[in-house]
């Protein structure tokens, strides 16, 4: 569906930086994952597994002082984001080296550093707040750009539909960014959402909407170019539906019932990690040396992050009464 | 003596929103209809904002309760301080998960590295016959959540110079303003600046009875004084101004003294924000009180329509009068 864009095809570098966000966060889902396994971690964990291709095509196109506000299911957009994995690490272990000193947890990381100003557990509600973000970049008359990440069943929710309207009609720098995997929770696409496309939604806030292939880094980046330029220059904001889907259920421990074994297998069969590496080897972006010591190099950052993280230690009792203020309340 | 005006409360609300916009550009004010164009606010709180700040910092919104709060909240996480009206204080209703589950939790849950430094400013209160929907005072739903601070004024003074300490603080705030307090003209000097947040004000000395009491009611409270002394009974009033945090020290102080207390809200009595004072008074003062901590607030009922029956929701000067009598035992 996207139209056809004036974008530039993306270079070598920027391919393989995409690639190498997608690994980082690949590698650091399937750690979290085992380290649950071993019970070194225990938390609700929303992998987005298979959703790789999104944030990090963004991400290539973004710097430090652009913002994201992402969600539950959001790591992934942290870890393309270029935060330091082990405050992120320490976050979600609940310890007092974690980014939010362990009281956000991983439905919650907070890192203004690089630009990660807000993750929520309430669908639909990382976009109202972007929204503001964006305001605040255009009354500075800077070219920020502001990033709100959702998924399909949060395009429901009235927040999205306030949003849009509100983006549209301040002409604000805002991208909102629908992660369709197909599924709200356990409802499938069509048995949530009115209508067959999610862009479609855009035509009623004046404001352009693309669905594009979010497990194509090619099609993924012509139409992020397309709305962060548009969105640096004063254009107003884009709603991008990104397709794509999770591999791995809602919840860690969902049984995915809900969808058959048959489309399951069939997304994982095109899995984009393997897919795009292997387009990157036959178009001569990169070698096969190159990847397997990028893929080495990332996995021993994951893992000093995981030691890291689990040898902090947990904040003390005394932190219930910090940061509800910001001077500390009485015991 | 200070230079004083008399005004009534929207006018000390305009004041200081023109004080805070003049001294702070990052000073930002919007929610529905508040601009000029649209004739000022519907109060006319924010009237010639729009015009003396210009339509960036001063804007009109759509109706739409999450965007303003949301909006809100990302400018607040980007520096600048906020203040979004919500028009009536039932359709914060409409927001409360970027209220509750966003501005108020957003320093705590980042581990102290974000700051919302949000005002809400909203309108409520009984004794209008806007039935159910317009009149309620939800100051327990918000005291009750840890991360913002619930503010509650009486008199056109203290509009202004809470609500400019609002604006100045680095968390979220929701100001109420309520139509019991609304029409009633003060003196505000005029170099009002502003007063602290979570510092009562003892309004009446006595040594019978203390009332606590915010808002509306301390302005019946206040025409519950004159009965009271000709019965013989010396009041102590103490208006709490903010309801959350609230200033124990003023209030446990002034009970110690009198041995009595009754605490008066606008709010309905069941789980109400009396309940709290009641019970704190109860554990730290045990020994020294000479008669049970009284609550009055409205009944368990939504805000009715029909006069009779509003008259009757609201706490009346007559049973503030009356319960005092008993308490002190006159
Ligand atoms: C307001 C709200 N309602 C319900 C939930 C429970 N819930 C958590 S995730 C989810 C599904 C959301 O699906 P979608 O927006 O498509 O995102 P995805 O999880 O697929 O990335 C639901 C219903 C919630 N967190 N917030």
């Amino acid at each position: 569906m996207a139209e056809q864009s004036n974008s530039p095809a993306p270079s070598t570098e920027t391919l393989v930086d995409i690639y190498r966000r997608m690994i980082r966060i690949e590698r650091n889902d399937d750690t979290i994952r085992k380290a649950m396994r071993l019970g070194k971690l225990i938390m609700p964990y929303y992998s987005a597994r298979g959703q790789e291709v999104i944030p990090s095509t963004i991400s290539s196109l973004l710097t430090n002082e652009d913002t994201i506000c992402t969600i539950y299911r959001g790591i992934h957009d942290m870890v393309a984001k270029d935060m330091p994995l082990r405050p992120l690490w320490a976050e979600i272990a609940g310890r007092v080296d974690g980014t939010c000193k362990g009281k956000g947890g991983p439905m919650h990381l907070t890192h203004p550093e690089t630009g990660v100003m807000v993750t929520t557990g309430i669908v639909g509600s990382s976009m109202p707040i972007a929204n503001g973000l964006g305001w605040a970049a255009q009354l500075d008359g800077s070219k920020r750009v502001s990033i709100a990440y959702f998924g399909d069943g949060a395009s429901n929710i009235g927040a999205f539909h306030e949003s849009l309207n509100l983006a549209s009609l301040w002409k604000l720098p805002v991208i909102f960014v629908c992660q369709n995997n197909g599924f709200a929770e356990h409802t499938r696409y069509e048995n949530g959402t009115s209508v067959d496309f999610i862009s479609k939604r855009a035509i009623g806030y004046g404001m352009p909407g693309f669905t594009v292939d979010g497990n194509d880094p090619w099609a993924m980046y012509a139409a992020a170019y397309e709305a962060i330029r548009r969105a640096r220059e004063g254009e107003g904001p884009t709603l991008l539906e990104c397709k794509t889907f999770r591999f791995l259920g809602h919840v860690l421990g969902d049984d995915d019932k809900y969808m058959t074994k048959e489309e399951k297998a069939a997304a994982i069969a095109k899995d984009p990690l393997p897919a795009f590496r292997a387009r990157l080897l036959a178009e001569g972006h990169a070698t096969e040396d190159q990847l397997t010591k990028m893929q080495a190099d990332i996995q021993a950052e994951v893992d000093d992050a995981m030691e890291f993280g689990l040898a902090s230690a947990f904040p003390s009792v005394a932190e219930l009464r910090r940061d509800v203020f910001a001077t500390e309340i009485p015991a | 003596m200070t230079e004083t005006v008399k005004m009534h409360a929207f006018q000390a609300v305009n004041a200081a929103l023109h004080q805070a916009m003049e001294e702070d550009p990052k000073v930002l004010v919007f929610g529905e209809d508040i601009a000029d164009r649209e004739g000022g606010g519907v109060t006319g709180a924010t009237i010639g904002l729009s015009t003396k700040f210009g339509d960036q910092r001063v804007k009109s919104t759509p109706i739409s309760e999450q965007a303003i709060i949301g909006a809100a909240i990302g400018a607040a996480l980007a520096g600048y301080k906020p203040v979004a009206e919500i028009m009536l204080m039932n359709f914060t209703a409409v927001c409360m998960d970027m209220i509750f589950n966003h501005a108020a939790k957003l320093r705590f849950m980042s581990g102290g590295q974000s700051t919302v430094p949000i005002t809400i400013r909203t309108l409520t209160g009984a004794g209008w016959q806007t039935a159910g929907q317009h009149a309620d005072h939800l100051e327990g739903w918000f005291a009750h959540t840890a991360g913002i601070k619930v503010v509650a004024p009486s008199n056109p003074a203290d509009y202004k110079g809470l609500l400019l300490s609002c604006i100045q603080d680095p968390d979220p705030c929701i100001i109420i303003e309520s139509a019991g307090t609304l029409f009633i003209p003060g003196d505000v000097p005029v170099d009002q600046g502003p007063i602290p947040l979570g510092q009562a004000k003892v309004v009446a000395e006595g040594t019978d009875v203390t009332i606590v009491s915010w808002s509306s009611m301390v302005v019946r409270s206040l025409q519950a004084l004159a009965p009271l002394a000709e019965a013989g009974i010396s009041v102590e009033l103490v208006d709490l101004r903010t309801v959350s945090p609230w200033d124990r020290e003023t209030v446990l102080k002034s009970v110690a003294k009198t041995g009595r207390c009754v605490v008066v809200h606008e709010a309905v009595r069941s789980f109400g924000p009396g309940a709290e004072i009641a019970a704190t008074v109860n554990e730290e003062l045990f020994g020294k009180l000479k008669a049970p901590v009284r609550r009055l607030g409205a009944p368990y009922s939504p805000v009715p329509f029909s006069k009779p029956l509003e008259d009757a929701y609201l706490v009346s000067v007559d049973t503030i009068v009356a319960t005092v009598k008993e308490v002190v035992g006159k």
